[in-house]
């Protein structure tokens, strides 16, 4: 037995994305981004098992995971919560937006809820400057959004529900 | 195509995306279809139109009627009375803040008027899902005359005499590194267009990708043809998911007709275009860092020599263009090196496209000549300051340019005016900002982004920023002292002296130019221990003006951590020591009696 404990049908789905693009060391990037987009985050264990496939070690695929900021190793929220923090939305009051948020949900950037309904993350221009400052919230884009909105927006997923707002 | 009267163009950007312009496309379709309408009038959704701040946008041709600020709920009464009746709906037309009168025609509108669009001549104007629209449009006849007429010298010759330099901030003459990776002797070399947009603020590379997507494809196969090149990558942000879209749809569609692939146009000329993917990292748009991140690996920098023209992806000769460059390429060929070299100033031909954002009356993506003024940029193009405020500086050229002030209002904008007044052009974000914006809290929001995104390699730019960062933060602090002015001034340089590569050596621009600029602001922190535009929470004091304070209580029951005390209908008294700086007492007072000292 191996020391990695992933579930079967994970090791299997790694194993295929891996074989997509022939287990070449040089497709590493493509490889996470399609582990990603299937497992939603990149845990220790899979980078050990992708390490394996693409035969290289685990010390440069856990580093060129922790280089670029869209791979993360922590899961998300259900509902994840991203405040764009690019200039034109910072000078448009993007930072008291994003503290609300943290304040609210007494959550620091990077972290999920214990429930594991909402996680912060910052994001860099989503483009839509002209909405400045934008939330998003999953693919929802909320615009114009100022720091008294903040209550509403996340009470419109408390339930799970987006009806259940107020 | 079929022989419609009416187009309705419906901006499907992602700005306008995010305000449910996808809705607006299908009430249109609906309302079209109940009238019984669809042989005459076209629904077609556009890339951007570049005047965010009005969006979603929609326009209809012949009559170029501009509509803004669409709800879905507004196609039926758009269809009824426009189409129908012939009757523009007055309400969803443009009223023009400054002069207050409606303009319905976007040729009238102060936006559009200055612009000179070449590189975004397309978007907002096809269906970029769409090969045949681009074909009508001129598309691909410049990779025909090329193939067909030109030798590659000729084709790297014609973009020499243009002028054409390098969009993405380098500035670097384009037909000069396609001759450079023309000379390098290998079997195989690489076209890649780099659409790693990292700028936070400036969208125009992706805006061209999801407007018009054939544009770069076709330019990327001429200078594949320029340089010897059967190949091209685009290596485009994963943040981007509408562009990819659209690109792969152009890639399809380009290759079922021949006009990618073996053979082109049946000429022998083989090429062909694939994606790679980044995962954010500013990095990553410096070229040597670029093709390693494509290589799989951390997308660091390396020291040129060997520049990629010689080694590149893979170790064979790669010639890397910016998205905006490609894009003016077509254009060149086709018009001629001399028209496009007739646009612009002295060094810098052609136009830049600038994403103009901030504290500005319109958004937006705009494309202007080389040459044009900053002020005519914010304030004839842009609008002037929102709210009516007073403007105090433009920050050009994203966290590598600098800030300028009122008195560079008038400088032709090009690349090399704006490098000697301290900034640059950069990949052309432009944000404005008012006097409610404190110059050491930027400088230092931008230094937050390098610290972030520096990718470590090198000591001046990982620890160097540090230390910078850390000085700005305790004079945000009220804690800095003059020496620190100078320690800031000093380290700025030496951080640009010796770093590797263009992030690091650009790094302290935004400090240096507001030291420069707005020393006073500095000064004022250090000094007096005041922010001047009131942004600087740990320096500001709320206080109770005895005078006013009807002693109600109000404040005294929203304070959160209790610092206010005082009697009922006697004036209150704010504990500086327990104050928190949230700001409710002021917000909640009701007799202007509290004060921001």
């Amino acid at each position: 037995m191996s020391k990695i404990k992933l579930a079967e049908h994970v090791i299997e789905t790694v194993q295929a994305i891996c074989a997509q693009y022939n287990n070449e060391e040089g497709e590493l990037i493509n490889v996470l981004h399609g582990t990603q987009s299937k497992l939603g985050y990149l845990p220790a264990e899979v980078q050990e098992l992708i390490a394996k496939e693409l035969d290289m070690s685990v010390a440069k695929v856990y580093g060129v995971v922790t280089f670029y900021s869209f791979f993360t190793m922590t899961p998300m929220g259900k509902h994840p919560i991203s405040i764009c923090t690019g200039t034109a939305c910072y000078v448009r009051g993007a930072e008291q937006v994003l503290e609300e948020f943290k304040r609210q949900l007494k959550l620091e950037v990077g972290k999920t809820t214990d429930d594991g309904k909402f996680s912060i993350s910052c994001l860099r221009c989503v483009g839509a400057c002209g909405l400045a400052p934008v939330v998003m919230v999953g693919e929802k884009v909320y615009g114009r959004v100022s720091p008294q909105q903040v209550r509403k927006i996340i009470s419109e997923y408390q339930d799970g529900c987006p009806s259940h707002a107020e | 195509m079929a022989d419609y009267k009416m187009h309705m163009l419906v901006c499907g950007g992602t700005g306008c995306r995010a305000s449910e312009s996808k809705k607006i496309r299908q009430n249109l379709d609906a309302s079209i279809q109940a009238n019984g309408l669809e042989d005459s009038v076209q629904v077609v959704e556009t890339g951007c139109f570049g005047f965010c701040e009005k969006g979603p946008v929609v326009k209809i041709l012949p009559d170029n009627t501009f509509y803004v600020q669409v709800r879905p709920e507004d196609a039926d009464q758009i269809v009824a009375e426009h189409i129908v009746k012939g009757r523009q709906v007055k309400h969803l037309l443009y009223e023009d803040p400054t002069k207050q009168e409606v303009i319905a025609d976007s040729k009238d509108m102060g936006f559009y008027k200055k612009q000179v669009r070449i590189a975004l001549r397309n978007c907002g104007f096809i269906d970029p899902e769409n090969i045949d629209e681009y074909i009508s449009r001129d598309g691909y006849a410049a990779l025909a005359t090329c193939l067909g007429d030109m030798t590659p010298e000729q084709v790297i010759d014609t973009m020499k005499e243009s002028g054409l330099r390098g969009r993405g901030g380098g500035g670097f003459p384009t037909g000069l590194k396609w001759q450079f990776t023309r000379n390098s002797v290998s079997e195989q070399k690489y076209v890649v267009c780099n659409a790693d947009e990292g700028d936070p603020g400036a969208f125009m590379d992706r805006s061209i990708l999801e407007g018009d997507p054939h544009s770069v494809l076709e330019a990327m196969a001429i200078c594949g043809y320029a340089i010897g090149a059967d190949t091209g990558l685009i290596y485009i942000r994963a943040e981007y998911p509408l562009a990819i879209d659209r690109l792969k749809v152009a890639i399809k569609q380009a290759r079922e007709i021949g006009l990618l692939g073996n053979d082109i146009m049946g000429t022998g000329f083989n090429f062909d275009v694939e994606l790679r993917y980044g995962a954010g990292a500013f990095v990553c748009g410096e070229e040597t860092a670029l093709i390693h991140s494509m290589e799989g690996l951390r997308g660091e920098p390396t020291f040129k020599p060997p520049f990629p023209a010689v080694e590149g992806y893979l170790k064979k000769p790669t010639n890397v263009n910016n998205v905006e460059t490609l894009a003016n390429v077509p254009v060149i060929i086709n018009k001629g090196a001399e028209w496009f070299a007739s646009i612009g100033t002295d060094k810098s031909k052609g136009t830049k496209v600038f994403a103009l954002a901030g504290k500005i009356n319109n958004v937006g993506l705009i494309e202007v000549p080389m040459g044009t003024t900053l002020r005519e940029v914010i304030f004839d193009i842009g609008g002037g300051i929102k709210d009516g405020k007073k403007f105090k500086a433009v920050q050009t050229g994203g966290p590598s340019g600098g800030c300028l002030t009122e008195e560079h209002l008038d400088t032709p904008i090009d690349f090399d005016n704006l490098l000697s007044v301290g900034s640059m052009m950069g990949s052309g974000g432009m944000i404005v900002m008012d006097e409610d914006d404190c110059m050491v809290s930027v400088a230092k929001f931008y230094l937050e982004f390098t610290l972030d995104e520096s990718c470590g390699k090198c000591t001046p730019c990982r620890i160097g920023n540090k230390r910078l960062y850390e000085i700005l933060d305790k004079i945000t602090q009220g804690k800095g002292t003059k020496e620190d002015l100078d320690r800031l001034r000093m380290l700025g340089n030496v951080i640009k002296d010796t770093s590797l590569c263009g992030l690091g050596q650009t790094s302290p621009n935004p400090i240096l130019s507001t030291l420069d600029n707005f020393y006073d602001e500095y000064l004022a922190h250090v000094e007096d221990g005041r922010c001047p535009a009131g942004q600087c929470k740990a320096l500001l004091q709320y206080k109770i003006i005895d005078d006013k304070c009807t002693g109600c209580t109000l404040c005294f029951r929203q304070c959160p951590v209790a610092a206010i005390s005082g009697e009922r209908k006697s004036p209150h008294f704010i504990d500086q020591s327990l104050c928190i700086k949230c700001g409710v007492c002021y917000e909640k007072c009701k007799f202007d009696a509290i004060e921001i000292v």
